[in-house]
């Protein structure tokens, strides 16, 4: 009985034609979502695991979540180490589709964590990062489903041409800027490969983080280092206590120079709900803290 | 000079120093005499329960307006008020003794505050409602946490003798009054408005250690309900600059520096205290105060 049931199942699954239903891609972050989003169009049905502002270090899967990679036809992962639940959720949801790892081709630079040199994986804060990122993408939605293939080349080709013209505005912007003013102090860590694309420093404040409750000791070598820096472009992740922030700027006279997305999207309706969008949202306040310094 | 930069320097470099330890005097000064009247009247746990009772309202302040002072302090009051009143009521009009139904009520209320902070905000939200941070007290914080102290103090003299009378012999004031349960909401207000006081500056979860410890801590060093007092203040404040320092020179969050430093003294009190201590209790003849 189960064997020929078996059969006219699989059947039924080859008869089913490919066009009929869009490809089931889940990305895992909102990064590599929305790049899926505007390279797949209307021929992906997206689904991505962790949405705006969730931090994708640290994800705790919902069965939903497992279930949408158990029914995926393609993943998209950023790579370098970001997703490191995904191996082992992948695993759990039984997921057979193939990987397309955004970040392929890319040298990975290395960053300081909790006093570890491990490799940063924050590589779409750079443009032209970004670019390959949506080549890879396209490449990997061509090869799971060829007959849309030139419509994912359109798509893509239209991104490429948007984050090029996005980079050199970034430049211009940034130039704008004389190259002594050119550094902040920010909790976030997420900046590397844009600072080193971009010649903005970005240096962290003395012994904050986002992870633990900050201490009076600190606190004061913060206070200590924005006055003998002379800084007053000052970016603090949404994470971190906005209370403790405006009495660190009473103190110092620094200002809080608005909100950075580095690690995740905004909501649509909040004000980087898109790749592009990030950097049209953040380089404009850079610039305008830097220019305070 | 050396004393000069461990006690003193930090407090005369930094703003925000200074104003946590304004802001730790104020807590002791309401604190100290509420939790007082909290042991005396062995309401201990209460101060406990009721802590995390205002987390809530707390949360749906902020869930309103963000981590706004006044929005999180009213919605924080309102509930703690609310599971206050309640818990007496079900215990007057139902079989349940007033400390199960606290118990069941401060349960419900802390889940629910989880709850609603996981609605809006990130784990780390909830934390700075759990934890609060006396190093973001600003001026209005200061002013309401000193505001709420100073109407403590005042409203504590003006029902004292009807409040000691009641700790010992509640029976007493009933008989001859009827009053018992009128002072006894009046006090119920001010540790609610003084958890919401210290909530601010310490969180949900701290807040209620600056009213405790120092005032178990002094019952074994006097014995009259206002030197009790008058000794809570003292070592709530002691608790909170040595905190303050412990966690500037050494790297440590403030809120639980503070509440272990002030643990230090509830244990030492414990073993060398005045009255009742281990050592009053096995060594009476070492009392340095007999010679």
């Amino acid at each position: 009985m189960k064997t020929p049931f078996a059969f006219a199942l699989s059947l039924l699954l080859i008869a089913s034609p490919a066009w009929a239903k869009p490809l089931n891609v889940v990305a895992s972050f909102s990064i590599v979502g929305d790049i899926a989003h505007e390279v797949g169009g209307d021929k992906i049905t997206l689904t991505t695991l962790v949405g705006p502002d969730g931090d994708a270090h640290t994800f705790e899967p919902a069965p939903k979540d497992a279930k949408a990679l158990h029914d995926a036809d393609l993943i998209i992962i950023n790579g370098i180490h970001l997703e490191k639940w995904m191996e082992k959720l992948a695993k759990a949801a039984a997921a057979k589709a193939p990987y397309v790892v955004a970040s392929y081709g890319i040298t990975p630079r290395q960053m300081n964590e909790n006093g570890e040199t491990v490799l940063d994986p924050h590589a779409w804060q750079n443009l032209k990062n970004g670019i390959l990122y949506v080549r890879n993408i396209e490449a990997g939605l061509a090869k799971a489903d060829p007959e849309d293939a030139a419509t994912y080349k359109t798509n893509a080709d239209k991104l490429v041409a948007r984050l090029e013209k996005l980079d050199a505005w970034t430049r211009a912007e940034i130039a704008s800027v004389p190259e002594a003013k050119r550094k902040v102090i920010t909790t976030h860590d997420a900046f590397g490969y844009f600072s080193a694309a971009y010649g903005v420093a970005f240096l962290a404040p003395a012994g904050l983080s986002t992870d633990a409750e900050p201490n009076a000791g600190s606190l004061s070598r913060l206070v200590d280092q924005i006055k003998s820096e002379k800084i007053k472009a000052l970016f603090i992740e949404n994470m971190t206590d906005p209370r403790l922030m405006k009495t660190l700027t009473k103190e110092t006279g620094a200002t809080i120079g608005g909100e950075l997305y580095s690690d995740a999207l905004s909501p649509a309706d909040g004000p980087a709900p898109t790749y592009p969008a990030m950097f049209e949202n953040n380089v404009p306040k850079l610039v305008a803290a830097m220019k305070l310094n | 000079m050396h004393l000069y930069a461990q006690f003193i320097a930090p407090f005369a470099d930094y703003g925000f120093m200074r104003r946590a330890l304004i802001a730790c005097l104020a807590l002791a000064l309401g604190s100290g005499p509420i939790g007082t009247f909290l042991v005396l009247r062995r309401m201990s746990l209460m101060g406990d329960a009721m802590s995390h009772a205002i987390l809530p309202g707390a949360a749906i302040g902020f869930l309103v307006a963000g981590l706004s002072l006044w929005a999180m302090s009213l919605g924080g009051l309102a509930v703690g008020l609310a599971v206050a009143l309640l818990a007496g009521l079900i215990s007057r009009v139902t079989d349940l003794r007033e400390d199960a139904s606290l118990a069941g009520f401060y349960l419900i209320s802390l889940a629910a505050g989880v709850l609603i902070v996981s609605l809006r905000g990130s784990n780390v939200d909830l934390l700075h409602v759990l934890f609060g941070s006396i190093l973001s007290v600003d001026n209005e914080a200061l002013l309401l946490v000193a505001g709420i102290a100073s109407l403590t103090l005042v409203t504590l003299a003006l029902i004292y003798r009807p409040l000691v009378a009641e700790c010992f012999d509640p029976g007493f004031l009933r008989a001859v009054a009827g009053r018992g349960s009128l002072y006894h909401v009046i006090f119920l207000v001010f540790v609610v408005l003084n958890l919401v006081a210290g909530f601010q500056a310490l969180g949900t979860l701290m807040a209620v250690g600056l009213m405790m410890l120092p005032a178990a801590a002094a019952r074994f060093w006097a014995i009259e309900v206002w030197s009790l007092a008058a000794l809570s203040v003292v070592m709530a404040f002691i608790s909170g600059w040595a905190g303050l320092l412990i966690s500037y020179h050494y790297d440590l969050p403030s809120g639980p520096a503070i509440i272990l430093t002030a643990g230090l003294f509830y244990l030492g009190s414990i073993l060398l205290g005045r009255y009742g201590s281990i050592r009053a209790r096995f060594w009476p003849g070492a009392h340095f105060h007999e010679h």
